[in-house]
């Protein structure tokens, strides 16, 4: 017995070792590299690197660029995250309802979940150029000045926050839509003949249903307001003056573009630390509630 | 309330109309020039200098050859590493098991994207800078897919398994024969979820790579629409089009597929 044990310990290590090796390679060394890359300081040809503590931590508080670019990615989330679970959640119960063209109507509102970042970037561009672009021509209709949507520090976020919410949206629904289809049909007739209204029953029995999966598209929805960036590099480029620069750009840009590595390791830890909290959330209070082992 | 009822569908087809906008009005911009395509001139004629312009502008082909391995060696390996850490941890027993299987979740937050500073690095020591398995590599075991393909084996009836191990299956042969054919299901969602990720996925390919004979489409469509570069909006959107063109395709064909292997992904 001892014998087999041991035998199904070997085989069942065997069988985890190259994705163990990969991670390793990739996920977990490279978290540890990042934290002790950010306790040293940038080495040149004359001055190699030394160990500088918080040094790293210092100088990038002291940066007003990186508490622009947190506050921006704050603004992000906030705007991003409930607006498109919102909205995915108004699109998955039209989706549901029998409505005309409602395979249309599902279609358009999945497509931009299925493009590139840099893809829609591009198609949004033409959205947004001024004199000639869509929205400008559309705000001539009603004789509204010229705007330049991207080229201005008050308005580039927002738009960048647009973007990314046309392709979440469509996400999100796909999994309320699933989780509506669940719900059984009695409950509705059992409302109708309690005299409830839509309203109230949306309210009172769907949105409760829906909690877990709104919980889920939260956590992914979190993920992507640190993920989702790659539409920058064609409409902004964090510009004007940082004003819709977010934070894995400027990593990015400290890495590759200042070839500063130490500032960009510092700040990747301390997403790293807002992911973990995340994953910590993850674990020990959704996961506790819906039991899907 | 009864207004309401009937406004509601409306909403819902306006809303469409909105979503879908930005691309139609690429998919028009790309067929005309960009003077008819922003003096919205319905009655413009029809042309394919776009395409012939936005075709000869870069090696499109080699980034449609790139994307296309990329996406192939990352789901080769995704599906080996997988199924065989899948395998593990849902039908072999033995000690640590608990313990690494959380870490492993771990990998859902730890974002290869966020990591990019050091993965550059090691990229450069195992000498897999502009390699097409460069950009896969960080990827191939995914904490996704192995929780995936965990959850399908273990709902593979245990008699199944027994019964060719009576017949004296090997714990690979008893994989091979039983589990995977019994997970085909699930081994079609994660490939379509896993090719649509890569295949639309930028930030770690642009910093990895750094020459034409490696760059997929997505960085290659960047280098070529970027701003400065001074491409007119036609050309952009005929690229554009270009680049989006298979895999929407594909999606409009497998539509029901798709929208499945998305929620599979996501719910178990």
């Amino acid at each position: 017995m001892a014998l087999l044990r041991r035998r199904r310990a070997i085989h069942g290590w065997l069988l985890l070792t190259p994705a163990l090796v990969m991670l390793t390679t990739f996920a977990f060394y490279p978290s540890v590299a990042t934290i002790w890359t950010s306790l040293w300081s940038r080495g040149t040809r004359r001055n190699p690197s030394e160990f500088v503590g918080t040094g790293n931590y210092q100088r990038i508080f002291d940066d007003p660029t990186f508490w622009t670019v947190a506050w921006n990615n704050i603004l992000y989330a906030a705007v991003t995250i409930p607006v498109s679970i919102g909205l995915a959640l108004v699109m998955a119960l039209w989706a549901n309802a029998r409505i005309p063209a409602r395979s249309f109507v599902r279609t358009a509102y999945f497509t931009p979940t299925m493009l590139p970042m840099i893809a829609a970037a591009n198609l949004w561009l033409f959205f947004f150029t001024p004199g000639f672009g869509v929205l400008d021509q559309i705000g001539a209709l009603f004789g509204a000045p010229s705007v330049n949507w991207l080229g201005q520090p008050e308005t580039a976020l927002w738009a960048v926050c647009i973007v990314t919410i046309w392709k979440e949206a469509g996400f999100f629904m796909i999994f309320y839509l699933a989780a509506l289809q669940t719900i059984p049909p009695d409950l509705e007739e059992a409302a109708d003949i309690e005299g409830a209204s839509r309203w109230t029953y949306t309210r009172r029995v769907v949105l409760p249903l829906l909690m877990p999966t709104t919980l889920f598209i939260l956590v992914n929805a979190m993920i992507n307001s640190v993920k989702l960036i790659d539409h920058l590099f064609i409409l902004t480029k964090g510009g004007p003056n940082d004003a819709s620069k977010l934070m894995l750009y400027y990593i990015w840009e400290n890495a590759f573009a200042f070839f500063d590595a130490p500032a960009a390791a510092a700040m990747t830890v301390l997403v790293l630390a807002v992911l973990g909290a995340l994953a910590a959330f993850q674990f020990f209070v959704i996961d506790r509630r819906t039991h899907y082992r | 309330m009864s207004l309401l009822r009937h406004i509601e569908p409306l909403l819902a087809l306006v809303l469409a109309v909105i979503w879908i906008s930005p691309l139609v009005f690429a998919f028009w911009a790309a067929f005309h020039t960009s003077t008819d395509a922003v003096n919205f001139n319905l009655l413009a004629p029809w042309t394919l200098e776009n395409f012939r312009t936005a075709w000869e502008g870069a090696p499109w082909l080699r980034y449609f050859l790139n994307s296309f391995l990329l996406v192939s060696s990352v789901l080769i390996g995704q599906f080996i590493l997988c199924t065989l850490a899948g395998f593990a941890f849902a039908q072999v027993e033995f000690r640590g098991k608990d313990i690494v299987f959380v870490l492993v979740l771990l990998q859902l937050f730890i974002l290869p994207e966020v990591l990019i500073v050091e993965n550059y690095r090691i990229a450069v020591q195992l000498g897999l800078i502009d390699s097409i398995l460069g950009i896969g590599a960080p990827y191939m075991a995914s904490a996704f897919g192995i929780f995936l393909m965990r959850q399908a084996f273990k709902s593979v009836p245990r008699e199944l398994d027994e019964m060719a191990r009576v017949e004296g299956c090997s714990l690979l042969g008893v994989l091979w024969r039983v589990y995977v054919p019994a997970a085909r299901p699930t081994y079609l969602a994660y490939a379509l979820v896993s090719v649509s990720t890569h295949w639309n996925n930028f930030l770690w390919p642009l910093v990895v790579t750094n020459s034409d004979t490696t760059r997929p489409l997505t960085v290659g469509l960047s280098i070529f629409a970027a701003p400065e570069n001074g491409v007119d909006i036609s050309v952009i959107s005929a690229a554009t089009v270009m680049v989006i063109a298979p895999l929407l395709i594909l999606f409009l064909i497998f539509q029901r597929q798709f929208v499945q292997a998305f929620l599979r992904a996501g719910i178990k």
